[in-house]
């Protein structure tokens, strides 16, 4: 039970006041943006990114993750009450939320959508307290080939399994892992890309590539809608919340199914996205009575707000244990740890403890404050939606500007910030999937750093990815998960398998 | 007990019509980020077979990977293209449509403003400049909540960031006076 002393020491470093105060104002900001149209989770942690630049790093990352919670708590806020999901991950919670505030049942909605948040978090988070350690130990003995083979296996699980146009998602790759290789070449010292530029010397800087594409993309297209939005307004009282919580034993199945789905998808660059839907409709489908899904039943909220959490949670998994980001937040917290000068990966478990683990602590307390302070406080943040989107407009304009600015000082990168805002409006429209973009971005250095070293360690040669069991296996999967769509079409024409539609 | 009966109505006067025309069908815009793509690699690929894209003796030679990378987005955008170009027959389907794109470039307009203001007259003057005029201007808010929450809105950034955290914005002539 080494995890367990480990993780009550995390809970010795969390416990400041200044600490705890970070916490809070982290959740409030958080929900605000979860809140907010045109704002979520990536954007706003992404935005609020600079902020932490002069703190050490264990107080920023506490911040930046109570950002994420607040934000996924407050995505649920928007769909009950006002049939809009602040995020894609909350469309399916409005199935069943918004029928049930129609009829009166908001207060009891909002807290079966919090209730069952705080049991997918909590189920994700003893995953990693329990199975991050473990991994990470084992991938200390990983050396170059084998991280090259898994950051493989991460690029090729993106092509062959995303539901996008392959094409589409090959591009948006392949664009990701050129624009991270401008700049200085790492291994040689050479100059690549820069087309006699100085600004371009530095490098695309993750962040304000993804402050652009999250943060401004989703300002001009959150414009082009209507923006009139009516709603119920509701608070929650003690009463409902205890009858609640009464019941949950009753849907225990349906909280355990949906915790698993989210947390597979999460370790996978699944996402949450997808999680929620598989959870909502997997509860309706082994329902006794599934006709009445989407007229506002509990379990319609429970389902799919547990697995986004348990999803959104796991994704940490990965980035700490491994150093691969499992979503896209993940990936800007990922951004974050480079910036504070943390060297993501196994290593992180080995040197910096107090980092890690007060991290996993943070998780765990900021689930349980955020899931008090929303409880308490949803009529406040509804109420927020009453700011005009005018004013709301150009201060998040004003958040982007200061975050592309303050990672590098460099106003070329506010340029480049409002280039991306561009691209990603226009991807986002024509369907080119930004995730991928992201990912490679974030990764692409790394990987190919891992792999030009192996082969100057290899003298050159291709074979050292398959030189012993576990790179091979793992390269072999790669390549397999890469030429999926393929492989399962032949399997299904050879008649071994039903093929994927059920799936 | 929940006060359900309350409610919050929130209303958009400004927008965009739905039955506005198509100012462009996405096929047509597919086909021209493909082109654009499609150059895109070939000058980031003409570069990195100057940089040395061949496999010596400790592997690939810096631009190895970028060039194949190029390869393979060239790849990509042409197939794109293609698809584009053969679906494009089909019914066209609205990329953005008149009124939708007024309003993007209400936003994307003063946006474009902000950014070269913050580069003469530094970031805390744009940003005022920009929330007090899109609040007046885009939002037609009462000038004095716009000027208001404009300044509020900016002092509150002065003091976290080049006060409280010590995150130095670019500045201009304004800050300059005050000794900044």
């Amino acid at each position: 039970m080494e995890a367990f002393g480990l993780l009550l020491h995390g809970f010795a470093v969390l416990l400041t006041w200044k600490t705890l105060a970070l916490m809070m104002v982290g959740l409030v900001l958080g929900i605000f943006v979860g809140v907010l149209p045109g704002l979520g989770g990536p954007n706003g942690v992404a935005i609020l990114l600079p902020l932490t630049f002069t703190m050490d790093p264990t107080s920023a990352i506490v911040m930046l993750s109570c950002i994420y919670w607040g934000a996924l708590f407050g995505g649920a806020i928007t769909s009950i009450l006002f049939n809009i999901p602040g995020e894609a991950w909350s469309v399916a919670t409005t199935f069943d939320g918004y029928p049930m505030a129609q009829q009166g049942r908001a207060a009891e909605a909002l807290t079966a959508a919090f209730t069952s948040s705080f049991i997918g978090s909590l189920v994700a988070v003893l995953l990693i307290t329990f199975l991050a350690p473990m991994i990470s130990s084992f991938a200390l003995k990983f050396g170059p080939p084998e991280f090259f083979a898994v950051y493989l296996l991460t690029f090729c699980s993106f092509v062959g399994l995303g539901r996008e146009a392959k094409h589409k998602t090959v591009i948006s790759m392949s664009l990701g892992l050129l624009l991270a290789g401008v700049g200085m070449d790492t291994v040689s010292g050479q100059l690549r890309m820069t087309f006699g530029s100085a600004e371009l010397l530095r490098g695309i800087n993750f962040l304000v590539a993804v402050i652009g594409l999250f943060g401004i993309s989703e300002i001009l297209l959150t414009m082009e809608e209507r923006l009139a939005l009516r709603g119920h307004a509701a608070s929650i009282s003690l009463r409902v919340v205890l009858s609640v919580w009464k019941d949950l034993p009753k849907y225990w199945v349906t909280l355990l199914r949906s915790s698993f789905i989210g947390c597979w998808l999460g370790i996978t660059p699944g996402g949450a996205i997808a999680a929620s839907f598989m959870g909502y409709n997997l509860a309706k489908r082994f329902s006794k009575n599934p006709e009445s899904f989407g007229k506002g039943r509990i379990e319609g909220v429970f389902a799919p707000e547990t697995a986004a959490h348990a999803s959104g949670t796991a994704a940490l998994l990965p980035m700490l244990a491994l150093g691969i980001p499992g979503s896209g937040t993940a990936a800007i917290l990922l951004g974050g740890l480079m910036v504070w000068g943390l060297n993501p990966g196994p290593l992180l478990f080995v040197e910096h403890k107090d980092f890690v683990w007060g991290l996993i602590a943070s998780m765990y307390l900021g689930n349980v404050v955020g899931l008090v302070l929303v409880l308490t406080t949803v009529p406040i943040f509804a109420s927020i939606l009453r700011v005009p989107f005018a004013a709301v407009a150009p201060m998040i304009v004003v958040s982007c500007a200061i975050g592309a600015y303050a990672i590098q000082n460099a106003m070329f990168d506010i340029w480049l910030m409002l280039g991306f805002g561009v691209v990603g409006y226009v991807f986002k429209k024509i369907g080119i999937p930004l995730a991928p973009f992201t990912l490679a971005l974030v990764l692409g250095n790394r990987a190919e750093d891992a792999f030009r070293l192996s082969m100057i360690g290899a003298g050159g040669d291709l074979k050292v990815f398959w030189s012993n069991g576990l790179v091979g296996s793992i390269t072999t999967l790669a390549i397999v998960l890469l030429f999926w769509p393929v492989i399962d079409g032949l399997l299904v024409r050879v008649g071994l398998t039903q093929g994927s539609k059920s799936s | 007990m929940s006060q359900t009966d309350l409610e919050i109505v929130v209303d958009d006067p400004t927008a965009p019509e739905d039955d506005s025309p198509s100012v462009v069908s996405s096929g047509t815009v597919e086909i021209f980020v493909c082109l654009l793509l499609l150059a895109l690699a070939a000058t980031l690929g003409y570069d990195n077979w100057r940089t040395g894209a061949s496999w010596d003796s400790t592997g690939p030679e810096p631009g190895y990977f970028p060039f194949y990378l190029s390869v393979i987005l060239g790849g990509g955008s042409l197939y794109g293209l293609i698809l584009a170009l053969v679906a494009h027959r089909a019914a066209p389907e609205t990329f953005v449509t008149r009124a939708q794109a007024r309003r993007v470039m209400a936003v994307f307009v003063p946006t474009l403003l902000f950014c070269l203001a913050t580069q003469f007259l530094g970031l805390y003057v744009a940003s005022f400049l920009l929330i007090a005029g899109f609040m007046r201007l885009v939002g037609k808010i009462a000038p004095w909540k716009s000027l208001l929450t404009a300044a509020v809105f900016t002092a509150i950034m002065f003091v976290t960031f080049d006060i409280a955290f010590d995150v130095i914005m670019p500045k201009g002539p304004l800050e300059a006076a005050f000794g900044y």
